[in-house]
């Protein structure tokens, strides 16, 4: 549980030779040597590409002729872009709406997963297909789901007497359908993972807490939730990163009512997530520099909102 | 929370809940296979057609004649089985030393790892794209496959699901009988965990069967695509695109995730934790 409370690693490399004391990693080297072909892929398709983005950053390129330095310019315009700003808020909102949905009901299910004896592998397959199928199917399927003239959801409105509502081109339309869109994905996978972590949960635990009289709530609360917080914690993290890099999407769902390019995210930009902005900057304008540093900046949302999310987890489980 | 065994009126009640989300989770994906046998004026019309129709033969004809189905099938089947061996063996090595060691510098690489996770994919594409092409992997899956076997993602489950799944009597009680530290991990540690590497491989497989933001920049070779691609591929320009046939090349190609899947899910649940933590 130490990941996010780390100040920002400066020098440690995975070799060994960096290590401090020589004792030090004589006696652990085969620790070293474990983990050094993970370190060496990493270096070379992780931390290399990362830091030329960092350089790409700080110049002005449009991808063919010569990169010109450009300082701190990309990042001073930067923390003055209304439409990066206006990307942030878009997907913080979309987060929200997708995740917190998203983790009570994959509690719910695990916990009734892990309980209910029968038919636990028929379940699990039936929870776990939202999650393979390709996001380019999904996006058609819920495109459809609420299409305006032709879709369910406005099928159903009409049916019980309500008005229809133009989904895909109103801003709270277009936020609503993607989140839905990524909680339905997302629900039974980390329903599975949590089952997982209940797994891991001695039965004997249980078996002392009936012999207490503890009830379901009571067990909930005071065995299976401290129990499973690493677990929460993992299933937090994910979603934060996972869900503020969002991009496919919104960019599949929203490409036919796109009003100018397939990453403008929609009506009035409503679903242009910082990552499909940051595609639109590099790839439409083909400015690459003001892209990296686009993609600086959502680093550094996500780690930000990273750091927020497993705080309060932690700090919560504690008392 | 209903935490409760599934018999009388409250294991009705459980499963008419389980079966409600069942319905809802399985619902689109219904759809998409309704979809593969319409043609893609009927996908669009009204009321939504919510039974079969009959042009799926159609579909898949039309499908075949366009891609090479069974060949980009192939490509994609080749790359997701290596990767997904490779990283159930790279993470669940580096896991295990991150979840049950001391060293120095452990926290500081770990935390990089956590950052490197952080960053936008998209963000190293084109420096990686770069790298590959000074390296002459572009055009072939070794661009695909070498990569991916980095998987930041892997460890930290991995990491996580070790802390609690792998308890330190056992690891004592192994070092006490003389076992090293690789046959620590073979033999003590991976069959622990083996519902928590069934989830990952299954996850990795996924991922890189329906991954296709970076094959299509990667795979210049039209005759040497992953499936995924060629289905991108069908994608026409708006408002000629045949979505009964993207629909159906879709759903096709569903199958061997399907498969996968299959097999693997008898391995999340964790019986085999259960037995081997008890001692």
């Amino acid at each position: 549980m130490v990941v996010a409370e780390q100040t920002p690693p400066a020098v440690d490399r995975p070799r060994p030779a960096t290590a401090p004391p020589r004792t030090g990693w004589r006696k652990h080297w085969h620790l070293y040597a474990a983990i050094s072909p993970f370190y060496l892929l990493f270096l070379a398709f992780g931390l290399i590409p990362v830091g030329f983005s960092l350089y790409l950053s700080l110049h002005r390129w449009d991808g063919l002729g010569s990169m010109e330095w450009a300082g701190l310019t990309q990042y001073q315009y930067l923390f003055t872009d209304t439409d990066f700003w206006q990307s942030i808020g878009t997907t913080l909102i979309i987060w929200a709406l997708a995740t917190f949905p998203m983790i009570f009901l994959a509690m719910v299910t695990a916990v009734m997963l892990n309980s209910a004896v029968r038919f636990k592998n028929a379940y699990r397959f039936a929870y776990f297909l939202p999650n393979v199928t390709s996001v380019v199917a999904v996006a058609i399927v819920f495109g459809s789901v609420f299409s305006t003239n032709f879709g369910l959801v406005n099928a159903l409105l009409q049916a019980v007497g309500l008005d229809q509502v133009a989904w895909l081109n109103t801003p709270w339309g277009i936020k609503v359908a993607i989140a839905t869109l990524m909680t339905w994905q997302w629900t039974g996978y980390n329903a599975i993972i949590f089952l997982a972590g209940l797994q891991t949960i001695p039965g004997d635990l249980y078996e002392a807490a009936r012999i207490d009289g503890a009830g379901p709530v009571q067990t909930f609360f005071r065995i299976t939730l401290p129990l499973l917080r690493p677990t929460l914690l993992f299933v937090l993290v994910v979603s934060t990163v996972t869900g503020l890099q969002s991009f496919s999407e919104p960019q599949v769902l929203l490409q036919t009512t796109a009003n100018e390019s397939t990453f403008s995210g929609g009506p009035d930009h409503a679903g242009r997530t910082m990552v499909l902005y940051f595609f639109q900057q590099t790839f439409d304008n083909n400015d690459f520099g003001y892209g990296a540093a686009v993609a600086w900046g959502i680093f550094l949302v996500v780690v930000l909102f990273s750091i927020i999310n497993w705080r309060l987890v932690q700090r919560r489980g504690e008392q | 929370m209903a935490s409760i065994k599934g018999s009388g009126r409250r294991g009705i009640a459980l499963h008419t809940s389980l079966i409600a989300g069942v319905l809802l989770s399985a619902f689109p994906f219904y759809w998409a296979v309704i979809m593969s046998t319409h043609t893609s004026s009927e996908i669009f019309s009204y009321p939504p057609k919510l039974l079969p129709g009959s042009h799926f033969t159609e579909n898949v004809r039309h499908l075949f004649d366009t891609v090479d189905f069974f060949g980009s099938m192939a490509n994609s089947l080749l790359v997701a089985t290596v990767v997904t061996f490779l990283v159930l063996f790279l993470d669940s090595l580096a896991a295990f030393v991150f979840a049950k060691f001391e060293f120095p510098g452990k926290n500081a690489l770990f935390a990089l790892l956590m950052l490197i996770f952080m960053v936008p994919a998209q963000m190293a594409a084109i420096p990686q794209f770069v790298i590959m092409a000074k390296l002459g992997w572009i055009g072939s899956m070794t661009s695909l496959i070498v990569p991916a076997a980095a998987n930041a993602f892997g460890i930290f489950w991995m990491r996580q699901y070790m802390r609690s799944a792998i308890h330190d009597e056992l690891l004592d009680a192994s070092r006490l009988d003389g076992a090293n530290f690789l046959r620590q991990y073979w033999h003590v540690a991976l069959p622990v965990v083996r519902p928590g590497l069934a989830f990952l491989g299954i996850f990795t497989f996924m991922s890189q069967w329906n991954d296709y933001a970076w094959p299509l920049i990667a795979l210049t070779n039209p005759d040497n695509v992953t499936l995924q691609v060629a289905l991108s591929q069908l994608n026409g320009t708006h408002g000629t695109t045949d979505y009964g046939m993207v629909m159906t090349g879709a759903v096709l190609a569903l199958i061997p995730l399907l498969i996968v899947f299959a097999v693997g899910a008898r391995q999340i649940i964790g019986d085999l934790a259960k037995g081997a933590v008890r001692g």
